[in-house]
C-alpha cells in the first residue's frame, strides 16, 4: 500500500529501484542507477512531473518453476503512461512476453510471480492491486481496463461462428445490460472504427484475410474501451504492407480513445518508429529504456546497439554490412 | 584477405547464440516413469511365468489321471479340472499359446498398417486412394464376426492360424492413424530436404518417416498384441479357438462347458481371467507411460502445478516474514 | 547405379547457369473450375557468384518458385534448365542434377529430422553423391564442413541431435548440408526469418562468404527489402505471381519504378521516420476533426 503511494507522488520509473531487496532501506525516488541497466532521463516530449499514469509495476520476479527453475523475468520495474505506446523489444526468451502476462495476470503454470507488485491506476482515481484480484474481479479487469491482441490472435477467433456473434459473447459476459440493438450497432461501430467493412458481422472467421481477422481482434479489444491494450507481435504473421495498415490504426485508435499500448516485439527498427518509450529486454532484465529518439541516436547498452545494427539500414550507405563484394 | 575479414565479422562465439545453445543442449531428462515400471514388471513375470511355467510345472497339461475337480493344494497348486487336468500345468502351457498369438498378431496388425497406412500416405495420388479404400472396407466389416467366420470355415486351427486371422483382421483402425501421420510428415522440410538430397522413396519412408513414428508404432503394437490376446481368449470361449493347443481362452471354455461356475470350482476360471487382465492392464500401463513421453506435457503438467503450489506457499511464507520484519524496523 | 565418378560437374564448377525459362505453374482450386495461377511467365538466370534476391509477401509465388527449380513441384508450361539442357525428371540424371542445386529452407526447427543426429545429415549428402575426396573418409568430410560453417568443436557438435542446438546453429548445419554434394547453385528461401535478430547477420554474412568461396550461384527469397540489397546484386520484385520489377539491387530500392515496390519500401520499417507516422496520425484527424 505504501509503496503504491509513493510511486504515485514520484512516478520517475526511469530511475529504476536497486535488483537487490533493500527497497525497504531505498526511497523509490531516490536516484539510484540500476547497474543493470542503462537508462536516459525522462526528457520525453511535453513531459511534465504529473505525468498521468496508468500502471506501475515493481520489482517483477516471474519464475517457471521447472527443473532447474528459469528466471524468466528479473525485477523489473515498469511505468506506463495513459496514452503512450511503450515499446518492448527483445529477442526469443528475454521474457517480454512472460512479462505481459504477469502484468495481466494471464500467467498459467509452470509461470509463477514470485515477487513484486502490479498497480493499476484507473481513470476514475482507484488503484487496484492487480495481484490481489480474484474470481470475477479479476475477469472484468482482464478485459474491461486491459485487453491484449497476442500474434496468433487471429486464429483464435471461432472459424464456424459469424464475427457478429463473436462480438456480442464480450458484451453479453462484460456489460449484460445491453440490448441486441445496442449490441449490433455497437459492433458495427467497432468494426468500421478498425477499418472494416460494418458489413463483415454477418461473415464467418475464414472468410476474412488475415489481416481483416487481426483487426477483428483489435476491435474486440476495443469493445470495452479498455485504458491499456497489450500487444504481443500482433503483426508478426501478417506481410509488412498490412502490418502497416493495422499499426496506423492503432495509433489513430490511440489518438482517439487515448488508451495505452505496451507494444512488444522483435523488431526494434519498427518499435523505434511508432513508440514514444522503448525497453529493451534481455535474459529477464530491461537493460536499457529511453524514448525513441534517446534509443535510435543514443543506444549506450551494448545489446542495444548489437540489436540496432542487426538491421542494415534499407537505404543508407552500402557500409560494412554483408559481402564487401566491392573491396575484392 | 576478405576471407579473414568476413570470418572475424561471424565469431564463433557470438555470445547470444552460444548461451541458447547451451540452454538447449541439456538433454531433456526422461525420468522413468511409475507406470512403466508397474506395467513392465507385470509383464515380465508373465513372461517368465510362460517360459519357465512348464519345465516347473510337475504334470502333464493333458494327463487326466488326477483326482478331478480338486480345489489348490499342495501337490496340484491350483486345483483340477473335472477331466483331472492339472490346472497349473494348463496356465503355464497356456500363457505360451496366448502370448505367442498376442505377439503374432500384433507384428502381422503393424506390419500391414504400416504397408497400408504409411505408403498411402507418403505416396499419395491414386496409390493412396486406392490403399484407403482397403483400409476403409476393412475398417468397416465389424472384426469379430468376420474373424468368426473365417475361424469357422477353417477345419484345424493351429494357435498360429488363429494368431494370423487376429492379425488380418485387426490393422485398419492403425493405419488410418498412420496414414494422417505420414501425410504431415511428408510435408515437413526435413523429408523435402532430403529428397532434395537424392534419397529415393524408400529410404525417406524408412529412414526419415518410420523413425518418427516409432513411439506411435510402439503404442499400436501393444495394443494390436492386447486386442488379439483378448480376441483369442474370446474366440476360445465361443469354440473357434486354436483346435488341439490350450490357451487361456481354451481352459474358459473348457470351464464354461464343465459348469465350474454351478459346480463352485473357481480355481478353474479365476486364474485365466486374472491372466487376461494382468497383460492387458499390464501393456495398457507401459502404452500410457510410451504416451507420456511423446507427449511431455501429459507428464509435467500435474508436476509443474504442484511445484508451483509449493513456491505460491513458500513465497507467501517469505512475504508474511518480511512485513513482520518491516514492522519490526518501522518500530524501532 | 550408374553413377560411376563421370558426374563430371565439377569439371565446369566454375561456368554453366541454372536458367528458368517462361515458368506458369497454376493450381487447381478444390471445388470451384478455377485455377489459381501462382507463378506466371516468370524467367531469369542464375549465374556462379552471383546473388538474385526474389522479394515479394506470402502469396506471391515465391515459394512455387524455389520448389520448381528443385523439383519438388513440375512447372503448368516452361522449363528449368541447366547448363542450357533441360533438368531431368527422374533417375541418375535427376540425382545428377540435385548435386548441383540445393537448398537452405526457412525454418531450422523444421528442415533437420529431430530423430537423426547432425553427422547424419551430412554424411547422406556426402554419400547419395559420392562428394569426398580420394583419401577423405567420410567422417572427415563431415567435420570438415561443419567446421567451415564455424560449429565447433565440430567433432562434439556431429553427434549431437538437431534439439540440442540453438537456432542459428541449426541453421548453419542447414548450409553445410546443402553444400555437402558439392553444389553449384544455393536456393535460399528465408534462410534467416526465423532466427533471432542479432544472429541473422552472422548467418547471412557466412553464406555470403561460402557463396564468395565456391563461386556459387544464389538464389536469395526473402520478403527483407534491406538484406536483399545488401546481399545480392539483382532484385526480383514479385507481385501475386508476376516479376512487376527487376534490375541491379541499389537501382530497385533507391529508384523504384513500379508502384507496388514503392508500396513495399514504404511499408518496410524505418527507424529515420521516427514519430512521423504519430505525426501524419494527429494531422489527419485534426483536419477530420475540424
Amino acid at each position: 500500500m505504501s509503496e503504491t503511494q509513493a510511486t504515485k507522488e514520484a512516478p520517475a520509473d526511469v530511475t529504476p529501484e536497486p535488483t537487490e531487496a533493500e527497497s525497504a532501506a531505498v526511497e523509490v525516488d531516490a536516484p539510484i542507477t540500476d547497474a543493470e541497466a542503462t537508462s536516459h532521463a525522462d526528457d520525453s516530449a511535453g513531459a511534465s512531473a504529473e505525468r498521468d499514469v496508468v500502471v506501475t509495476a515493481r520489482n517483477v520476479c516471474i519464475e517457471y518453476e521447472v527443473d532447474p527453475i528459469v528466471k524468466a523475468v528479473r525485477n523489473v520495474d515498469l511505468t506506463i503512461y495513459r496514452g503512450e505506446i511503450l515499446g518492448l523489444a527483445g529477442e526469443s526468451g528475454c521474457g517480454k512476453t512472460t512479462l505481459a502476462y504477469g502484468i495481466n495476470r494471464l500467467l498459467k503454470a509452470p509461470a509463477l510471480m514470485t515477487d513484486g507488485t502490479v498497480t493499476f491506476h484507473d481513470k476514475d482515481g482507484d488503484d487496484i492491486d492487480v495481484l490481489a484480484l480474484e474470481g470475477d474481479d479479476l475477469r472484468a479487469f482482464r478485459w474491461d481496463k486491459v485487453s491484449m491482441v497476442f500474434q496468433g490472435a487471429m486464429n483464435s477467433l471461432n472459424p464456424v461462428i459469424k464475427i457478429r456473434k463473436q462480438l456480442f459473447d464480450v458484451f453479453t459476459t462484460h456489460r449484460p445490460g445491453m440490448t441486441k440493438v445496442e449490441m449490433e450497432g455497437r459492433a458495427r461501430e467497432l468494426l468500421s472504427l478498425v477499418g472494416v467493412d460494418p458489413d463483415r458481422v454477418n461473415s464467418y472467421p475464414h472468410e476474412l484475410s488475415g489481416g481483416m481477422r487481426q483487426r477483428v481482434m483489435i476491435a474486440m479489444a476495443l469493445a470495452l474501451e479498455p485504458q491499456l491494450m497489450i500487444m504481443d507481435e500482433p503483426t508478426t504473421a501478417l506481410d509488412v504492407v498490412v502490418q502497416r495498415g493495422i499499426i496506423r490504426e492503432i495509433m489513430r485508435l490511440r489518438e482517439i480513445f487515448g488508451f495505452a499500448v505496451i507494444f512488444i516485439t522483435h523488431d526494434l527498427p519498427m518499435l523505434l518508429e511508432i513508440s514514444d518509450r522503448v525497453a529493451v529486454m534481455k535474459e529477464g532484465k530491461i537493460v536499457e529504456r529511453g524514448t525513441s529518439q534517446e534509443i535510435y541516436t543514443n543506444a549506450q547498452h551494448e545489446y542495444t546497439k548489437k540489436l540496432l545494427s542487426s538491421f542494415p539500414s534499407l537505404t543508407g550507405e552500402r557500409g560494412a554490412f554483408v559481402r564487401g563484394g566491392e573491396d575484392q | 584477405m576478405s576471407d579473414v575479414a568476413t570470418t572475424t565479422s561471424v565469431p564463433p562465439a557470438d555470445p547470444a547464440e552460444v548461451d541458447k545453445g547451451k540452454d538447449e543442449t541439456r538433454r531433456v531428462r526422461r525420468p522413468v516413469n511409475g507406470k512403466f515400471i508397474i506395467g513392465a514388471t507385470m509383464l515380465s513375470l508373465i513372461v517368465l511365468f510362460a517360459i519357465f511355467g512348464p519345465i516347473i510345472a510337475e504334470f502333464d497339461p493333458r494327463n487326466s489321471n488326477n483326482p478331478v475337480l480338486v480345489p489348490p493344494d499342495s501337490t496340484h497348486w491350483l486345483g483340477t479340472t473335472s477331466l483331472g487336468y492339472d490346472m497349473f500345468s494348463q496356465m503355464a502351457t497356456g500363457a505360451r499359446t496366448s502370448l505367442m498369438v498376442g505377439i503374432v498378431a500384433g507384428l502381422i496388425a503393424v506390419t500391414l498398417s504400416i504397408l497400408f497406412g504409411v505408403i498411402a500416405g507418403y505416396v499419395g495420388g491414386l496409390t493412396d486412394e486406392i490403399l484407403t479404400l482397403v483400409i476403409g472396407v476393412m475398417l468397416v466389416i465389424p472384426g469379430l464376426p468376420l474373424t468368426i467366420v473365417i475361424s469357422s470355415l477353417v477345419p484345424g486351427r493351429s494357435g498360429l492360424l488363429v494368431a494370423v486371422i487376429l492379425g488380418i483382421t485387426g490393422w485398419a483402425g492403425a493405419a488410418v492413424v498412420l496414414r494422417s501421420q505420414a501425410q504431415s510428415l511428408r510435408n515437413r522440410d526435413y523429408v523435402s530436404a532430403s529428397r532434395i538430397a537424392g534419397e529415393k522413396p524408400l529410404r525417406v519412408i524408412g529412414v526419415e518417416i518410420l523413425p518418427n513414428l516409432l513411439p506411435l508404432l510402439t503404442g499400436q503394437f501393444l495394443f494390436g498384441v492386447i486386442f488379439a490376446i483378448l480376441g483369442e481368449a474370446g474366440l476360445s470361449y465361443l469354440g473357434l479357438g486354436p483346435t488341439g493347443s490350450i490357451s487361456w481362452g481354451t481352459i474358459l471354455n473348457e470351464a464354461q462347458a464343465g459348469g465350474a461356475l454351478t459346480r463352485g470350482a473357481w480355481w478353474w476360471f479365476v486364474p485365466p481371467g486374472i491372466a487376461v487382465a494382468l497383460v492387458g492392464c499390464s501393456l495398457a500401463l507401459i502404452n500410457f507411460a510410451i504416451d507420456e513421453v511423446i507427449n511431455p506435457k501429459l507428464r509435467s503438467a500435474p508436476l509443474e502445478a504442484r511445484r508451483v503450489r509449493k513456491a505460491k506457499a513458500a513465497a507467501r511464507a517469505q512475504k508474511r516474514a518480511d512485513r513482520a520484519a518491516k514492522r519490526q524496523e518501522a518500530k524501532a | 547405379m550408374t553413377d560411376t565418378p563421370q558426374s563430371d560437374s565439377t569439371q565446369d564448377k566454375k561456368s554453366g547457369t541454372l536458367e528458368f525459362r517462361n515458368v506458369v505453374k497454376e493450381y487447381r482450386v478444390r471445388g470451384a473450375h478455377k485455377t489459381l495461377r501462382a507463378v506466371n511467365d516468370v524467367s531469369f538466370t542464375l549465374e556462379p557468384g552471383k546473388t538474385i534476391a526474389l522479394v515479394g509477401e506470402s502469396g506471391s509465388g515465391k515459394s512455387t518458385i524455389a520448389k520448381t527449380i528443385l523439383q519438388l513441384e513440375r512447372p503448368t508450361s516452361g522449363e528449368v534448365l541447366i547448363d542450357g539442357r533441360a533438368v531431368p525428371k527422374r533417375g541418375p540424371a535427376l540425382k545428377r542434377y540435385r548435386k548441383d542445386v540445393q537448398m537452405v529452407f526457412q525454418d531450422p526447427f523444421a528442415s533437420l529430422n529431430p530423430f537423426h543426429t547432425i553427422a547424419h545429415h551430412l554424411e547422406r549428402p556426402l554419400r547419395i553423391h559420392k562428394a569426398v575426396e580420394p583419401g577423405q573418409t567420410v567422417d572427415e568430410r563431415v567435420i570438415e564442413l561443419l567446421e567451415r560453417v564455424n560449429l565447433e568443436p565440430a567433432k562434439d557438435i556431429a553427434k549431437r541431435r538437431p534439439h540440442e542446438l540453438s537456432g542459428g546453429q541449426r541453421q548453419r548445419v542447414a548450409i553445410a548440408r546443402a553444400l555437402a554434394p558439392g553444389s553449384r547453385f544455393l536456393i535460399a528461401d528465408e534462410p534467416v526469418s526465423m532466427l533471432d535478430v542479432s544472429i541473422r547477420l552472422g548467418v547471412l554474412n557466412l553464406l555470403a562468404r561460402l557463396q564468395r568461396e565456391e563461386n556459387l550461384g544464389v538464389l536469395y527469397i526473402t520478403h527483407d527489402l534491406a538484406t536483399a540489397r545488401h546481399f545480392s546484386d539483382e532484385i526480383m520484385v514479385m507481385y501475386r505471381g508476376d516479376v512487376v520489377e527487376r534490375g541491379p539491387s541499389d537501382e530497385v530500392i533507391l529508384n523504384p519504378q513500379h508502384e507496388y515496390t514503392k508500396t513495399l519500401l514504404q511499408a518496410a520499417p524505418d527507424p529515420d521516420r521516427l514519430g512521423q507516422m504519430r505525426d501524419e496520425v494527429r494531422a489527419s484527424l485534426t483536419d477530420s476533426g475540424t
